[in-house]
């Protein structure tokens, strides 16, 4: 067997950032979220300032895909040292410029700053956020710029599928996934090689291989990072599954939402075939592979298999009864393989280090790593990838560098409308497959959505039944009608009308759903509402039986009110108050008027002195518009 | 020849483009379906052109593919995507994903509401504005996040919201016609007239 191309046995850590024709090189992060941070104008600046200085010859300004520490966008990495500068205003272009590119010297005081021990980083390497990461599937991620083919070949892409389609059998193929403990990134954690298995053994001439790429959990962005930051890794892992599965045909089921990723992809499948990666006689081996993209309409049911293929196939994407699996019969009644897009990212890396390789990360169920999508209220929000068995904490606070403005953990959602809430006591829990569903969760696709102790739990859990809710395609009563039962409790219990019983009628409607339904979506809806019940009961009462949200967030139970001790009577929150409700003479303690104010925050947010409170409660309420009055 | 199909009982309140549809348009979408003839493809071409998916497009729709009407709007009414009704010059997006919704992504949206007296999911009379909610658009780590049009906004409060939409429709010269927005962008001054 041929030695893949130079790379570690296991997890590459952080890579450095590709090189083209021996330039210095500035990469731009264009992920999502730097982008809406304003990436593009500092992209911009660059390039003009480089131009000025006159070394548009010797330094390059490339884009990058999602680099993976989001809430520090917009940032650039510059080659010398993988100097990494983050959060840049347009006006911090020209310094980098002028004294690191022009001038040699790192700018300091643009470096990033470990919120831990103050001390700054300039290397990217040497960042916790970054060095406590494993990355597999994300190798390149945030490393290439994602719309050049040449980069991704620079570094060893396209070498696993050759090697797959010049010098193995396909049976091959299928033993080393399967020795290779992978299984299913999309969520539910099926194993690859066993999939992959049933759709080589189906009979027939025509078959399929499809990518998932409907990412539709809210708070879940991996795939999309992926997609369109290193699409070819999806591309290549999707021409060795169809090789070894025997399909010709294939299709990258793109989310509605995705138009970046859609872009990538399209310019990505024209350059492999362009290159003979893809389309007719790949890599001279005889082997024809055809694939296309299909842009989903915005359908979150279609995030599952038989709704998938009844979505390509232009109908209502409304699941069906399994069997028959997509193995036998899928799109347009032939054999289909389907996976998600970390799967196919993870299955070249397999092929190019080895089975072996892959096994020895991880833990004794689940092998190989998961990215994760952290966001919510945590410090390092953004992309990360570790190990299967890393636990909770280790994700949330080594990686993630723990909670936001120094306030507490209260829990983590996991997996999505389909996943739960874990609580504190349950953060040395290991990210694997069984563990995470022990604590009523689940993997999940990775999305990762970090709870601080402003987070409402009845809330959280209201607001994902009214998304699987919006969300249900209707077809089975249980999904249909029972999580519009629940979804009205949980309004009335939020608008504070809970009734004696609510938590129980929940629960019995729970189980009924979660045993009745049709398919992974109302089968997994009711898990946000029941892991919230368990871990954190004594909200759902507060707000039943004292009408008080201990978070102080739902708004028919909470008050602003201004604190007169507090209030020095500057007018900022009367100027800032949309309505009219925050008044009061200058140099006078100020008040809220209640029935004018529409909780909007805007005067709390604006208070220098901390003087406008929320409070929840009829009792609290009441005692302070009362000190507000007699003030 | 392409039939063509005008409704002007049917056309929505404040839309004048309805009688105005070149259906041929339609035409030339059927023709360029691929073999596996994709409605959902189909679908997105049509509202692309015209900027969503107008009854008599549906009618020659299933006219030219032979498939009922019927089963095209269960296709359109399935998809969150596809609409029905004209919408709004400018498209307002708010994102209502689960980091977005804990960063407070309700309160932008009700700013929005009332600066523009608008619906969430519906157009300003003017048409000038469409809102609308997303379920996430990835960028969990500027939440809450809002896309106007091209123009993207991270890290979002409902004041900084609000300042936004003013200074849009300040700069698209609407001011006249959002009298409600004018009153509360001048209101800067006041405060001490309780």
């Amino acid at each position: 067997m041929p030695e893949p191309t130079g790379a570690p046995a296991a997890g590459v850590k952080v890579a450095v950032s590709a090189e083209r024709d021996g330039k210095r090189r500035v990469s731009v992060c264009a992920g999502t979220a730097c982008v809406f941070a304003g990436s593009m104008k500092v992209r911009e600046a660059f390039v003009a300032e480089v131009e000025a200085v006159g070394l548009r010859d010797e330094v390059e300004i490339a884009i990058i895909g999602c680099h993976g520490l989001c809430s520090q966008g917009p940032l650039a990495v510059v080659s010398d040292g993988e100097t990494y500068y983050p959060r840049l205003k347009v006006k911090d272009v020209k310094r980098i410029v002028q004294e690191h590119l022009a001038g040699g010297a790192v700018v300091e005081k643009l470096l990033y700053v470990d919120p831990g021990t103050g001390a700054r980083i300039a290397c990217a390497h040497d960042i916790p956020f970054y060095s406590q990461q494993t990355r597999i599937a994300l190798r390149d991620v945030g490393v290439i710029d994602p719309e050049d083919l040449g980069e991704y070949v620079a570094r060893g892409g396209y070498e696993a599928a050759r090697k797959a389609l010049t010098t193995m059998p396909p049976d091959e193929i299928v033993d080393e996934i399967v020795a290779s403990g992978l299984r299913g990134r999309g969520g539910a954690g099926f194993p690859t090689g066993t999939k992959w298995k049933f759709a080589r053994a189906s009979p027939g001439d025509v078959k399929y291989v499809i990518c998932n790429g409907d990412e539709g959990d809210p708070g879940a962005f991996m795939d999309a990072s992926i997609m369109d930051g290193d699409p070819h890794a999806v591309i290549e892992g999707m021409v060795i599954a169809s090789y070894a599965i025997g399909a010709h045909e294939g299709f990258i089921y793109v989310r509605a939402e995705y138009p970046l990723a859609v872009r990538r992809l399209r310019l990505a499948i024209a350059a492999a075939e362009a290159r003979g990666f893809l389309g007719a006689d790949v890599f001279g081996s005889g082997w024809d592979f055809k694939l296309k993209i299909k842009e989903g309409a915005g359908a979150f049911v279609c995030g599952e298999e038989t709704a998938l293929i009844a979505s390509i196939m232009g109908e209502r994407g409304m699941p069906r009864k399994r069997p028959p699996f997509p193995a036998v019969s899928g799109l347009w009644g032939k054999p289909t393989n389907i996976n998600n897009v970390e799967t196919f990212a993870s299955v070249s890396w397999i092929i190019a280090h080895g089975a072996a390789a892959y096994a020895a990360v991880g833990s004794e169920t689940c092998k190989g790593t998961k990215a994760f999508s952290l966001a919510g209220k945590v410090v390092n929000g953004g992309l990360a990838e570790v190990p299967m068995g890393s636990t909770l904490r280790h994700v949330i606070f080594n990686v993630g560098g723990g909670i936001k403005d120094g306030r507490e953990f209260k829990a983590v959602q996991l997996g999505g409308p389909s996943g739960g809430c874990v609580p504190a006591s349950l953060l040395d829990t290991p990210v694997d497959y069984e563990s995470l569903a022990a604590t009523g969760a689940i993997m999940g696709s990775g999305g990762m959505v970090v709870a601080d102790d402003t987070t409402c739990m009845v809330d959280l859990a209201r607001y994902f039944l009214r998304f699987t809710q919006n969300e249900s395609c209707g077809k089975c009563v249980p999904c249909r009608l029972g999580t519009k039962r629940m979804l009205e409790i949980l309004e009335r219990i939020t608008r504070g009308r809970g009734r004696d019983g609510d938590i129980a009628s929940l629960e019995l409607l729970a189980s009924t759903i979660k045993n009745t339904s049709l398919c992974g979506l109302g089968q997994t809806a009711p898990n946000p509402v029941l892991t919230t019940i368990r871990y954190f009961r004594d909200e759902y009462e507060a707000h039943i039986a004292e009408r008080r949200c201990p978070a102080l967030s739902c708004d028919a139970l909470i008050a602003y009110t201004i604190d007169p001790e507090a209030c020095t009577g500057c007018t900022l929150c009367a100027k800032k108050c949309p309505v009219d409700a925050a008044r009061g003479e200058k140099k006078q303690p100020h008040t809220i008027d209640q029935e004018l104010c529409i909780k909007c925050d805007a005067c709390r947010a604006a208070c220098k002195f901390d003087a406008v409170n929320i409070v929840s409660g009829p009792h609290a309420i009441a005692a302070a518009v009362e000190a507000q009055r007699t003030a | 020849m392409p039939r063509r199909v005008v409704r002007t009982e049917q056309a929505p309140a404040g839309d004048a483009r309805q009688d105005d549809l070149d259906l041929t348009q339609v035409a030339v979408i059927v023709d360029e379906g691929d073999a596996h003839g994709s409605l959902i493809a189909l679908l997105q071409r049509t509202q692309n052109k015209f900027g969503y998916v107008p009854e008599s497009a549906v009618d020659e729709i299933a006219r030219l593919t032979a498939v009922p009407a019927s089963r095209i709007y269960g296709i359109i009414t399935f998809y969150a995507q596809f609409s029905t009704v004209p919408s709004g010059r400018h498209k307002i997006f708010v994102c209502h994903g689960t980091a977005c919704h804990v960063a407070g992504a309700t309160r932008i949206t009700e700013a929005l509401e009332q600066e523009l007296d608008v619906a969430d999911g519906k157009s300003t009379a003017d048409m000038e504005f469409n809102l609308g909610s997303v379920a996430c658009m990835g960028a969990c780590s500027q939440a809450p996040v809002m896309r106007i049009d091209e123009e993207t906004y991270g890290n979002l409060s409902a004041d900084h919201t609000r300042k936004a939409i003013r200074e849009l429709v300040k700069e698209l010269g609407l001011e006249a016609r959002y009298p409600g927005l004018a009153s509360a962008g001048s209101k800067g001054r006041g405060g001490g007239d309780a």
